[in-house]
């Protein structure tokens, strides 16, 4: 049981002051194996306290982020799954399925995490799962009204992954769990 | 010491002697008859004690006389050791209520009596040590004498054992005695020694009782003297016994401590008018502690503090001495800490005047603790009144204050001093829009005197506030409809266009460029296509004139794209230009690639799936087919610069777009183009030249795949699909 942390959009300090204190509270060091971040953090102060809840971190470059040497996209291998992050920004249109799917067969992934449009989604399809964690703190959106904090929690269970979405609604913390399963669906 | 033990030998000899039929008051007399003064005088304390132990004599009478004896000695440090002595010996056996001692004529009045007495001439002695011998032993002198100072406060001590001893004896008799000793002796060490023991050992409801004449006596000691730390300790010891119960506040109130111990703090800062200043701060910041424990609630006595603080501080410009600043670093934090709410610290009007004394460096300190404050505690800070005041205090770190002073404050140190000034204005917050608009006004009006260092760390903060503040008008419009609102979206994006512009003097092209493209998307909410435009029109014109490196130029396109794509509010006209506009910029990037990726992003810009009058089959196949061509293109320069054809990845990536909008039923994307490009692909991959990439390989594999499952669906889609052919290509 691998735990992996997803989760993005912080904009801190631009959009946000700090993550919700029910999360900050969640998020204890040495719990989970694995973070991916979206981007959009945006300061160095977030990229620690991140490095202190788990050290093998993985950050896409976001359009605000100060540090501007994270990658474009990166690909890793946890288990039997193949994990590719991106921010998003650069899949036209916005948050549009297709072209995320798109995305996702050119990074030969079974999970796509991107961010963006800070609203949570998981959509599934024949290839695989995309993923999208919304914004951690919340944080104003232009293209979502109403954004509540989330972030993505998943669990790589051999050819199964459970992917637990934390939400923080009118002051509660809200979990909502969904199943993937990936066929042995060789790759010549 | 060692003697003191023999003697207690002795004094039980002496009992036995007794016992034994001699009387006491023989042995009495005969050790009189002693040779040398300094023993006789110590055989005689033993002698006395067993005396008043057998109660032949009323006890009052035998301490009498031993203290009258020993008057003989006059040397200070021998005195010392046997009054010392006498004091050790004569504990026990003082007439003390309940003690077996008391007699008709033996009172506890009696035991204070003596004990006061012993102190007194003590501490004349001890006092006498000071001026012996010659000038240049001072300090061996004073060393020794503080080695002794115990042998003086132990009576003291016996003194608060007394059982007798109650408020009102302590009140009348001892206080006023023991101080007057003090007082008169004039004695630097002894009288802040002395002071220190009296409010040591006795009981803190004493000190109340009692405040005023112990804080008459403060100014009457020698200037020399550091009252400020007795004082500092006395304000200790009272806001303890405050805090230890709530019971015993009602008695700081009726002894209006608080007023007595602010006169006596006037009283002798007045009068050691060459104190240092951090002395006075001290006391000041003694005082303050003492007010948050004992009366909380009044700010008023609080701000008079810091006022008196402020007087005292007048005249001197900014400080550069580093104890005072540590201690008014305290003393402003004080209020800060046990308030938790900065509303309240905001209402003290003498505060920020503190504040001006400080030398830059540690103002700015001081503003750093202010605002971890707020952040620890998430207070929202409400009204514009606030967030103005807020922002005096914090003034350093908004602005440069000191024209000429150059901050040599470290790169990454000013980045994270900015990067909370940002968290701090996403706590400045009301639901009330009327309000939230004021604060708005104010927040700009300070964070464009921050100069072009601070601009790029506070102008986006404040964008977004303000933008959540349109999105709460365009709710609130739409539930109270006819009433004339205070402000509009109109006013809020008018003053946005300001502040961004502010920007150009750093200069920020990209960040710029990013919020007027934000705020163009919120505009668009509103239907204020003008609006919209113009801030399009700004966000191109910083493209085409200040965004030239590569990588930027990629990344402020797809924010371009993406957001044009997503307007609505644009009548055709303006569309067609600023889209026109974007698939000029696409097809001018440097590399080929990023060209190629971005004019077929352009693409989908002519198909906006909820607007069926913009949607333009033509348009998006012109896109396509260009962005093939530029494919072609790149391929023949990779084919001709380093003999190999580049990666046939943008031919897939094309591919993918061809099925993405043959699927939206996209008419001029026929199955012939679709199965041209696959064998364009198949070609390219098996081609002599080609060299072997397997992420291309993986990414054609997978394409087809998705063609598969799309068959595999059934129904439309499937129909849709089955004409085309798609087996998996032999990667070699």
């Amino acid at each position: 049981m691998v735990l992996v942390l997803a989760l993005g959009d912080l904009h801190i300090p631009h959009r946000a002051a700090d993550l919700p204190p029910k999360f900050k509270s969640m998020l204890v060091p040495g719990k989970i194996q694995h973070v991916i971040c979206t981007g959009n953090l945006c300061v160095k102060e977030v990229h620690d306290y991140l490095k202190t809840v788990c050290p093998d971190l993985h950050i896409a470059l976001g359009e605000y982020d100060e540090e501007t040497r994270y990658p474009e996209t990166k690909t890793l291998t946890i288990g039997q799954f193949k994990l590719g992050v991106g921010h998003g920004h650069q899949v036209i249109p916005w948050g549009d399925l297709d072209s995320l799917a798109m995305l996702q067969r050119q990074l030969d992934v079974d999970i796509l995490v991107t961010g963006h449009t800070h609203q949570f989604t998981a959509y599934k399809h024949e290839a695989g799962v995309v993923i999208n964690p919304g914004s951690a703190t919340g944080s104003y959106s232009s293209i979502n009204y109403d954004v509540n904090p989330s972030f993505v929690l998943m669990d790589i269970d051999g050819l199964r992954v459970v992917v637990y979405v934390y939400e923080l609604i009118d002051g509660e913390v809200k979990v909502d769990k969904i199943d993937f399963k990936k066929t042995t669906a060789s790759s010549t | 010491m060692r003697a003191f033990d023999e003697l207690r030998k002795l004094e039980i000899f002496f009992k036995e002697e007794s016992n034994r039929g001699c009387s006491i008051v023989e042995l009495y007399e005969l050790v009189q008859h002693a040779g040398n003064i300094l023993p006789r005088l110590y055989l005689l304390c033993t002698v006395g004690s067993v005396y008043i132990r057998s109660k032949e004599a009323p006890a009052k009478d035998v301490l009498k006389d031993l203290i009258e004896m020993c008057r003989g000695i006059q040397h200070p440090v021998r005195g010392l050791f046997l009054r010392s002595y006498l004091s050790q010996v004569s504990r026990d056996k003082l007439p003390d209520i309940g003690s077996e001692y008391e007699g008709d004529a033996d009172t506890a009045m009696d035991a204070v009596e003596f004990v006061l007495q012993n102190f007194t001439e003590m501490n004349k002695l001890w006092v006498r040590m000071q001026h012996q011998g010659p000038a240049r032993d001072k300090e061996k002198r004073e060393k020794e004498r503080s080695e002794l100072r115990d042998l003086v406060g132990k009576n003291l001590h016996v003194l608060s054992q007394i059982e007798g001893v109650d408020l009102d004896m302590y009140r009348e008799t001892v206080l006023p005695r023991v101080l007057e000793q003090v007082v008169n002796c004039k004695d630097e060490i002894a009288q802040y020694y002395l002071m220190d023991c009296v409010i040591q050992v006795f009981p803190d409801e004493y000190h109340l009782q009692t405040l005023e004449t112990i804080l008459g006596a403060c100014p009457q000691l020698q200037p020399s003297v550091d009252i400020k730390t007795v004082l500092a300790r006395l304000m200790e010891r009272l806001s303890n016994y405050a805090a230890s119960s709530a019971e015993v506040l009602p008695v700081f109130f009726q002894v209006e401590a608080f007023a007595k111990l602010n006169i006596a703090i006037g009283k002798v800062i007045e009068a050691q008018d060459d104190m240092p200043v951090y002395g006075a701060v001290t006391l000041y910041a003694s005082l303050l502690t003492f007010i948050l424990h004992v009366h909380p609630d009044r700010l008023d006595y609080v701000d008079q503090i810091l006022g008196a603080c402020v007087k005292k501080l007048s005249g001197k410009g900014k400080l550069d001495d580093s104890k005072a600043t540590k201690q008014i670093v305290a003393l402003l934090s004080a209020p800060l800490d046990k308030y938790k709410d900065i509303d309240t610290a905001l209402k003290l009007s003498n505060y920020p005047r503190v504040m001006e004394h400080l030398d830059n460096g540690t103002n700015k300190e001081m503003s750093n603790v202010i605002i971890q404050s707020i952040m620890k505690n998430r207070t929202y800070i409400s009204t514009a009144e606030k967030v103005e005041a807020l922002f005096e205090l914090i003034k350093g770190l908004i602005k440069d204050i000191d024209e000429n002073h150059q901050d040599e404050l470290d790169e990454d140190d000013f980045k994270e001093e900015q990067n909370s000034v940002a968290r701090l204005i996403q706590l400045l917050y009301t639901d009330d829009t009327e309000e939230m608009m004021k604060i708005i006004h104010t927040v700009r009006k300070h964070i464009l005197t921050g100069g072009p260092k601070r601009l790029p760390f506070t102008v986006p903060p404040f964008t977004f506030s303000a933008l959540k503040l349109v999105r709460r008008l365009q709710s609130q419009n739409e539930n109270v409809s006819g009433e004339e609102a205070a402000a509009t979206p109109k006013d809020i994006f008018q003053i946005l266009m300001q502040t961004i512009e502010a920007l150009s003097s750093v200069p920020v092209p990209e960040l710029a460029l990013g919020l007027y493209l934000q705020c163009a998307e919120a505009a668009n909410d509103c239907d204020l296509e003008p609006v919209a435009y113009e801030f399009f029109t700004q966000a191109y014109i910083l493209y085409e004139e200040e965004i030239s490196d590569s990588k930027a130029q990629v990344t402020s396109i797809h924010l371009i794209i993406g957001t044009l794509q997503r307007m609505h509010v644009f009548g055709v006209e303006n569309r067609d230009t600023l889209t026109h506009k974007a698939t000029g910029y696409s097809s001018k990037l440097l590399k080929k690639p990023d060209q190629c990726r971005a004019v077929y992003a352009c693409s989908h810009l002519f198909w906006l799936d909820e607007h069926n009058d913009m949607k333009d089959g033509e348009r998006v196949m012109l896109c396509l087919k260009r962005a093939l061509r530029i494919a072609n293109a790149a391929q023949q320069m990779a084919n001709a610069s380093r003999g190999s054809s580049g990666s046939v990845v943008l031919f897939i990536e094309i591919l993918n777009k061809y099925l993405y909008f043959y699927e939206k039923g996209v008419l001029q994307v026929t199955i012939d183009s679709i199965q041209s490009l696959i064998e364009l692909i198949k070609q390219e991959m098996s081609g002599e030249n080609t060299t072997a990439d397997l992420s291309a390989d993986a990414f054609f594999a997978s394409t087809l795949r998705y063609i598969q499952f799309q068959k595999d669906k059934g129904g439309v889609v499937a129909e849709k699909y089955s004409p085309i052919k798609a087996e998996f290509a032999e990667t070699s």
